[in-house]
């Protein structure tokens, strides 16, 4: 007992010693328990502010002051509402309350839920909250979210969470830019490598490193850059847990012995990272908010937009959790530890991936397998045909904004991921099974294609080769049904994709307890399939949650409506 | 002593406590595997002193793989049997349906609770927001000093872009002087460009030549765009108000040596359908220029260079030139600047 009041003694002193204004107190230098809004009415205002960042400043969006905003703590069971105040003085905001089941019009979509929050006004969200776990909510005005318009939510389960834990922290990744957002996008649409500084070189070709000469010129052929994993990388970006950079170094509390939580959220624009506590093995028990039966790993990849919640169970030491993007331009770098100031070693980044034939959709006609007399003859070979075969995907429009179309795409849920192939107990999404079974087990009735195409030199990108702006209908859907739907990316970037309003069953073989998502990343050249109740009548966005992949097109309307609207 | 020696080894201490309790024991429920009551679903198989989910928690050693009953899903994901055994398959599910999708309707729905005067200015710039961006780019591609034998001369080869992915104002211009003397020639071109592949845009509009000689006017017909390899390529056929047909090839290739140092060699060749005498022009392949730059990238934008360029007239062009005395060719060194915003 007097050792527990030792401890918060000490928390108390080392958190007023390093007093940051503009950071929620939970996520504050040393983290000091998850002070939050909560409560029957919680109030949030979106305003400008100033973000220092690793010591240098650069302007920003905060909520209530803070960046990343408050925790939004929720208790399932009952009704959330939530005032929220735009001080903005010159354009519209909003708040997205991300992996939320509740009301089309709650859902926080300008345009498609509502009109959007006017400078000067406040809207008020209420909708009653039916489910529990780690969530988090954002701007889905212009680009506001790469401003720092972003922030956790927690909802504590109404019955007792079948997750044990000790304590808790919340880890919120982000990618942060002295860069305005819209600068951010221009230089991609006006040069799409523009942010990449680790292509292949002439020099790197003499010393041995990265791709043969043979495989470069067949790359060559087709236009494709195999270094090509992030189009925003550590040039532009510092990464973030909850707010602070590498040097800032966040640090994370606990008591040896004790079981801690880690809700981690990729709240970042651009960016897809991989995870690892260094000498310490992490427990996945719960990913986009839904339990999962256990599983241990030692690291993982996180898509944007994606959550996961973690059990570790650290020794009396200090240990570095390290978050690389996945390119390894850059990594976000936080602490957790048992005493403020200690800190652990941390590694360097490993070296960068390059992508593959796997990753250009050539499936299983790898080199490999060529070698292995599986057909293949020429390594270059079969790559020059059909690289933009559209019979290949009939449901493709074959406008600019497709430049390749994947010949031979695999379901590649398997594996863990770009970066991660040599990475032996590294979480795959067939790792994944819901601890509950799944609500609805009915086979669906239907099945559809969705492509992820996209053009890195006019930095277009578009689901099925139509553009957002160009799209004529909605993807419908009737109220009820269940439908089982494929993507298949056609392009040589990880698509982290999202449903607003719903959550969907991976096809991964786990039967009636597949895992349920909000957002699937999907593999570059590869698919990924789901089935889906339209249980949420109304308008919802869907869109890959890339800021500037979805502000370049990559976004569709669902509507859901009942069978006799629908007529 | 004996507790000394539990002590070092929890984990057969753990073992000597757990092993029997059949239902939930006490780490197990530490896991938060058994707090539910409801939905634990395929009961594990009958191996009790270590649950597949339990030996997945590293908390027991696995014993040999069971022999016989091959390998359940759950178990397999947790990489606990050797992929290639056959496994055995979850109960045959029956086939998807084939029920036809449901017409799609208006976006509309948010039109009823916050009325469509609301929600339409909004939706409309929700769509276009998100693709219908415009970009402008403005690249001098070359600004250089070449210095040869003869006068030292400058010259610039640009070209500014605004508008959407399909559509595009594209502007033009290249030309040369001489330091202190004459300026040579210049063009500009005004055209529409419009995107036809992912890779490459059909540009059409006019060019107007300007500079001490005749200065025609022209339509222009071409394309620009990426080719395979990496090539950045241009090719123009003009045809002038005098009724005169030329054409332009261009190309060129970014070599990277590092990160910011590049080698860019460069081609332009000039054709003519048929002599252009004021101009000295001859039918047939007219003239050439190849040039080799080294870049470097200060900043993507900015990327002062040095390189060599040879120039000249060829064929019946080059007749032309000998025939009033001029030198048909030409070599020089450059130094120049590359910069775009």
């Amino acid at each position: 007992m007097s050792g527990a009041i030792g401890r918060r003694s000490l928390l108390a002193a080392g958190g007023a010693a390093a007093l940051v204004p503009w950071l929620p107190a939970w996520a504050q230098p040393i983290a000091s328990g998850l002070p939050t809004v909560g409560g029957a009415d919680i109030r949030l205002s979106i305003a400008h502010r100033m973000l220092s960042v690793d010591g240098r400043t650069s302007h920003a969006i905060g909520i209530n002051g803070t960046i990343p905003g408050p925790l939004v703590r929720l208790k399932e069971g009952t009704t959330a509402r939530l005032h929220v105040t735009n001080v903005l003085p010159d354009e519209d905001s909003s708040i997205h309350w991300h992996g939320l089941i509740l009301p089309f019009h709650m859902d926080g979509v300008p345009g498609i839920s509502f009109p959007g929050i006017a400078p000067g006004a406040t809207f008020t969200y209420e909708f009653p909250v039916r489910q529990s776990g780690t969530y988090w909510y954002h701007s889905h005005s212009g680009l506001q979210e790469q401003m720092g318009h972003y922030g956790p939510i927690v909802i504590d389960p109404a019955d007792p969470d079948p997750v044990a834990y000790d304590r808790e922290h919340v880890i919120v990744l982000s990618d942060h830019s002295a860069l305005h957002p819209h600068g951010i996008f221009k230089k991609l649409k006006q040069m799409g490598g523009y942010f990449n500084h680790n292509k292949q070189t002439l020099a790197g070709l003499i010393a041995g490193r990265d791709q043969p000469l043979n495989d470069r010129v067949a790359w060559g052929a087709m236009r494709m850059d195999p270094t090509d994993i992030s189009d925003v990388t550590a040039a532009a970006y510092t990464y973030l847990v909850n707010g602070h950079g590498p040097a800032d170094n966040w640090t994370g509390l606990f008591a040896a012995g004790e079981r801690v939580r880690l809700r981690v959220i990729n709240a970042s624009a651009m960016t897809t990272f991989n995870i690892r506590v260094p000498e310490l093995a992490m427990t996945v028990v719960q990913a986009d908010g839904l339990n999962v039966r256990p599983v241990k790993v030692g690291e993982f990849q996180i898509g944007v937009a994606e959550t996961y919640d973690v059990i570790v169970e650290p020794e009396d030491r200090a240990y570095s959790i390290i978050a690389e993007n996945s390119d390894r331009s850059g990594m976000a770098r936080a602490t957790l530890a048992p005493r403020p100031g200690m800190t652990a070693p941390v590694p360097p980044l490993r070296a960068r991936p390059l992508a593959t034939m796997r990753d250009m959709g050539m499936g299983d006609m790898s080199m490999d397998h060529g070698a292995m007399g599986h057909g293949m003859t020429a390594p270059g070979e079969p790559m020059r045909h059909g690289m933009r075969d559209m019979k290949g995907a009939p449901s493709v429009k074959d406008t600019p904004a497709v430049q390749s179309i994947s010949p031979m795409p695999v379901d590649r849920t398997g594996e863990p991921g770009q970066g991660l192939e040599d990475v032996a107990d590294a979480l795959t999404y067939r790792d994944l099974v819901a601890l509950d079974r799944n609500p609805d087990t009915r086979v669906p009735s239907r099945e559809m294609q969705i492509h992820l195409t996209g053009n890195m030199e006019r930095y277009m990108w578009a689901f099925d080769g139509v553009k957002m702006n160009e799209v004529t209908a909605p993807i419908p859907f009737t109220l009820g049904e269940r439908v089982r739907v494929t993507l298949v990316n056609d392009t040589m970037m990880t698509h982290p994709i999202h449903l607003h309003g719903h959550f969907f069953e991976l096809v991964t073989g786990k039967g009636d307890h597949a895992p349920r998502k909000h957002t699937v990343n999907v593999q570059p050249g590869g698919k990924v399939t789901f089935d889906l109740t339209a249980d949420a009548p109304g308008d919802w966005a869907f869109h890959c949650h890339l800021l500037y992949h979805m502000h370049a097109g990559m976004m569709q309307v669902v509507t859901v409506r009942a069978a006799e609207d629908a007529a | 002593m004996a507790l000394l020696l539990l002590a070092a080894q929890p984990d057969a201490m753990a073992h000597t406590v757990s092993a029997p309790a059949p239902g939930c024991t006490a780490e197990h429920a530490a896991m938060g595997h058994c707090t539910m009551p409801k939905a634990e679903p395929p009961p594990p198989p009958p191996s009790p002193p270590c649950s597949p989910e339990h030996a997945a928690m590293g908390h027991c050693a696995m014993p040999a793989p069971p022999p016989s009953p091959g390998c359940p899903p759950e178990h397999a994901a947790m990489g606990h049997c050797t992929p290639g055994e056959p496994t055995t398959a979850p109960p045959p599910s029956p086939p998807v349906g084939n029920a036809p999708p449901p017409p799609a309707p208006r976006v509309d729905a948010a039109d009823a609770i916050f009325g469509a005067d609301a929600m339409a200015p909004v939706r409309a710039r929700l769509y276009a927001e998100h693709g219908g961006g415009s970009i402008s780019r403005i690249m001098l591609d070359q600004a250089e000093v070449r210095v040869g034998s003869g006068e030292t001369t400058y010259s610039w080869d640009g070209e500014a872009r605004f508008g959407g992915d399909i559509d595009k104002l594209v502007i033009k211009s290249e030309g040369e002087g001489a330091f202190g003397g004459a300026f040579d020639r210049g063009e500009g071109q005004l055209l529409w460009s419009r995107a036809i592949g992912p890779y490459f845009d059909l540009q059409t509009g006019l060019r107007q030549d300007v500079g001490p000689g005749p200065s025609p006017t022209y339509a222009v017909v071409g394309v620009e765009g990426l080719a395979p390899y990496w090539f950045d390529v241009e090719a123009a056929l003009f045809l002038s108000d005098k009724g005169d047909v030329t054409a332009r090839i261009e190309g060129s290739y970014d070599q990277r040596i590092t990160q910011r140092l590049i080698l860019q060699p460069a081609a332009e060749l000039n054709f003519a359908l048929q002599d252009v005498r004021e101009q000295g022009i001859g039918a047939g392949l007219s003239s050439a220029e190849l040039g080799l730059r080294l870049r470097y990238e200060i900043a993507r934008e900015f990327a002062p260079y040095l390189g060599y360029v040879w120039e000249g007239k060829i064929g019946r062009s080059a007749q032309l030139a000998r025939a009033v005395d001029d030198d048909p060719s030409r070599s020089s060194f450059v130094a120049g600047v590359r910069f775009w915003f």
